[in-house]
């Protein structure tokens, strides 16, 4: 009745680190979800795995990088963009994602996030946005929408949230799209996008917390959520991001919102030293360059 | 005959149900046995409506199952399938 | 290894101590610094910003010493020698990455260019009190090296050592000036690039299946890979096993933690560094570093004259602090004296090594300019008498 493994293979296994499964996510959590669309964007884009590396904060999403299968780092609460910027300005050949949550990215991160932006860093940032401090028990986020209750507003929360997607492209980014875990092919199809484009891209995803936000908000289980999000998000592909808000059980808002481009950061550096130093401007060493490699006897 | 195959990984399976509600051919229902966890992991009910889209496997938060195509003679193996 | 001649200013200069450190830094193979601007350092990070682009490299300001001190990190793990410069309170948000590089093993350099303080404090006047900081700022247990130049001389020579012992040790390494030795301005020889030793990096040879990130085979320092070689390792800050995978136990934290311990303490008879002077025949000897090392040589001098059998332990490594030098001291003479730009950091441990067989004095100063020597002629002689 039940079938046991066979000889296929899961197409995400191999990206993932199978001898630290089963993962730590709660059931009906949508973060491994997103995993599924990341992994799928990946092979679709066929980009080379060697040369990407994966940055993530802290909280149930920055667990993210320990469960893949690539040079992956978990870093500090809220600083994945800036080591990524590191990472990505020493070895300009890298491809670097970042995988983080609402709360890491645009709370303690926010400075980051915006800078980050505004300089065009050519990151690929993908936002799970949960609407809450999950890891940490539930407490309010910058995200979560009025009038939900969570563990630091008991009464209900008053603050206006943030509509990420319009922060960051205030902010400079030249692409932003939302989708939620239930659009996993239109998520799969928004990464491979993000891959093919230089600068940065953020990706929000919205996905269930089931254990923290929406127990405590009685809006059901994972599957409830997901079936909210099939019912209630609409497809607004270009809408003005200042549009996009969400509010508690109201309409969601999804699709690519801005693609645009300008020149990342990298180029611009280049193209100003080449035209004040000329010949004499040296690019950063190539890692593999002697100097770096370990003198043996 | 069926296009495709599901695979079930039961012992990572926690029953978040999205593979049986989004099956777009309605393959799947919980079953009524128990992993070693305490969870009802899904199984087959319709085989033969099974498409290989692998959107259970898209969808599934903890990597338990995924859908695969099976090699017919005028469409050749797609991803996974058997060797 | 030689240093890569590209970075080397090879000749006779007239720079301060700010400056000196920079091209000590891109002798030492430094390619990447992100910075913020703070007074007194942001001269280190305006001339890197000069000079890198002609040399082979990258610098970044960033938004934040938050962002910078990870930033760095980053691109260390990307294949670049990296450091960042920084004053009291910039070192004070850098704090839980320096504890981020020691738990990951990131070698790499943090400039603090002490100034007064607490808080914003006197941001172009020098003072010595990070000096605790530099060493307990993180949470948990951690060990770090510190090192104390006094001349812009020693701000050449000693960043380059910093780099070679965050290299040979994977570690952060805590480049402590001041402003006054920051700022002043004296003669700095840069010698030509192949009299310059440098540490490479640790990098493996192992193949892609056997590298583990964090394992160590007998040596305690594992050896390291970069993103982007294929060897799809892991790191993270949580407590971690050798395959960097995070094993939040306590067994794995005591493993970890001492291994992190014990990868300086086994090797610190061979990182430490001092400079001593007349203090075999010593009754009294002052334990000095930084810029009070020079005001108090005055003070040792004039002693002398008068008499006295005063010496000098000049500390170039403050930390790890040299438990067994000072207890041999101690052994003879009968008492330290120990100036310093702080209301008494060092003195403590002076105090603490000392365990009772010599008593010890500090003198200390508020910070804000330096001692007037006779502030610890008068220490010394009270210390004489005793």
């Amino acid at each position: 009745m039940l079938n046991v493994p066979d000889e296929t293979v899961n197409p995400v296994e191999p990206f993932l680190r199978s001898d630290r499964m089963p993962h730590i996510w709660c059931p009906g959590c949508g973060i491994g979800t997103t995993v599924n669309s990341f992994v799928r964007a990946l092979i679709d884009s066929k980009v080379d795995l060697q040369s990407l590396a994966l940055v993530s904060g802290i909280g149930c999403t920055g667990r993210v990088a320990g469960y893949m299968k690539l040079d992956s780092f978990h870093t500090t609460h809220g600083r994945a963009i800036p080591f990524a910027t590191g990472l990505k300005l020493a070895n300009p050949k890298l491809n670097v994602v970042v995988y983080s949550g609402d709360g890491d990215l645009s709370a303690i991160g926010g400075n980051h996030l915006i800078h980050a932006a505004r300089r065009n860093i050519d990151l690929k940032v993908i936002c799970v946005n949960n609407l809450i401090y999950a890891m940490t028990g539930g407490q309010t986020a910058p995200t979560t929408p009025g009038h939900a209750t969570t563990s630091t507003n008991p009464y209900g929360t008053f603050e206006p949230a943030f509509n990420l997607p319009h922060l960051v492209d205030a902010a400079g980014a030249v692409y932003v799209a939302r989708w939620t875990t239930f659009h996993v092919r239109q998520l799969s199809r928004a990464i491979s996008e993000a891959f093919a484009k230089k600068g940065f891209s953020f990706i929000e995803i919205i996905s269930p917390c089931p254990t923290l936000y929406q127990r405590r908000n009685k809006m059901g289980d994972g599957l409830d959520t997901m079936k909210y999000y099939k019912e209630k998000s609409k497809v607004k592909n270009g809408a003005p991001t200042g549009e996009v808000g969400l509010t508690l059980n109201g309409e969601i808002a999804v699709g690519k919102f801005v693609d645009r481009d300008r020149p990342d950061y990298q180029t611009m550096m280049r193209a100003q030293y080449v035209e004040t130093l000329g010949e004499r401007y040296i690019e950063m060493a190539d890692p593999e360059e002697p100097e770096m490699e370990c003198v043996c006897g | 005959m069926a296009k495709g195959r599901v695979s079930i990984v039961v012992e990572r399976c926690k029953a978040c149900g999205f593979c049986v509600e989004f099956c777009p051919t309605h393959v799947l229902a919980l079953s009524s046995a128990f992993n070693s966890k305490g969870y009802h992991p899904p199984h087959v009910v319709h085989p033969e409506k099974c498409s290989g889209c692998d959107l259970c496997g898209m969808y599934c938060p903890d990597f338990a199952i995924y859908g695969t195509k099976v090699a017919t003679e005028k469409s050749p193996e797609k991803s996974g399938g058997e060797k | 290894m030689k240093a890569d001649p590209r970075g080397v200013l090879t000749g006779t200069h007239f720079l301060d101590g700010d400056h000196a450190c920079c091209e000590g830094a891109l002798a030492a193979g430094a390619r990447f610094a992100a910075g913020y601007p703070i007074t007194p350092s942001t001269e280190v990070v305006e001339r890197f910003a000069a000079r890198v682009p002609t040399v082979g490299g990258c610098f970044i300001q960033m938004e934040d010493e938050l962002a910078a001190s990870i930033t760095l990190q980053g691109a260390v793990w990307g294949g670049a020698k990296a450091f960042t410069v920084t004053s009291g309170p910039g070192f004070s948000l850098m704090m839980e990455h320096i504890g981020y590089a020691a738990m990951t093993e990131t070698p790499c350099v943090f400039v603090d260019v002490q100034r007064g303080g607490p808080s914003t404090g006197l941001p172009t006047l020098p003072s010595q009190g990070d000096m605790m900081q530099a060493r307990w700022g993180s949470h948990g247990d951690y060990e770090i090296i510190a090192l104390c130049p006094n001349s812009p001389q020693e701000c050449f020579d000693l960043t380059i050592k910093a780099f070679n012992l965050a290299e040979e040790f994977r570690i952060p390494v805590m480049f402590m000036m001041d402003e006054c030795v920051g700022h002043m301005t004296e003669k700095v020889v840069i010698p030509p690039a192949d009299q310059i030793e440098v540490v490479p990096r640790k990098h493996t040879h192992k193949s892609l299946e056997e590298y583990l990130p964090y394992g160590t085979n007998g040596d305690l320092v594992p050896e390291m890979a970069h993103a982007g070689e294929g060897y799809r390792f892991h790191v993270t800050g949580l407590t971690h096993d050798e395959r960097g995978y995070p094993n939040m136990t306590p067994q794995a934290q005591d493993k970890l933690v001492r291994r992190l311990q014990n990868k300086v303490r086994a090797a610190a008879d061979g990182i430490y560094m001092f400079e001593e002077d007349r203090v075999q025949d010593a009754d009294v000897v002052v334990v000095s570093y930084g810029i009070t090392s020079r005001v108090a040589h005055w003070a040792i001098d004039v002693a002398r004259e008068r008499g006295l059998r005063v010496g000098s332990l000049r500390l170039i490594t403050a930390w790890p602090f040299p438990d067994k030098k000072i207890a041999d001291l101690a052994a003879h003479a009968k008492a330290f004296v120990v100036p310093e730009l702080n209301l008494g950091q060092m003195v403590r441990e002076v105090e603490r090594a000392a365990a009772g067989k010599a008593r010890t004095f500090a003198v200390p100063h508020a910070g804000g300019g330096v001692h007037n020597p006779d502030e610890i002629l008068n220490v010394i002689v009270e210390a004489s008498r005793c």
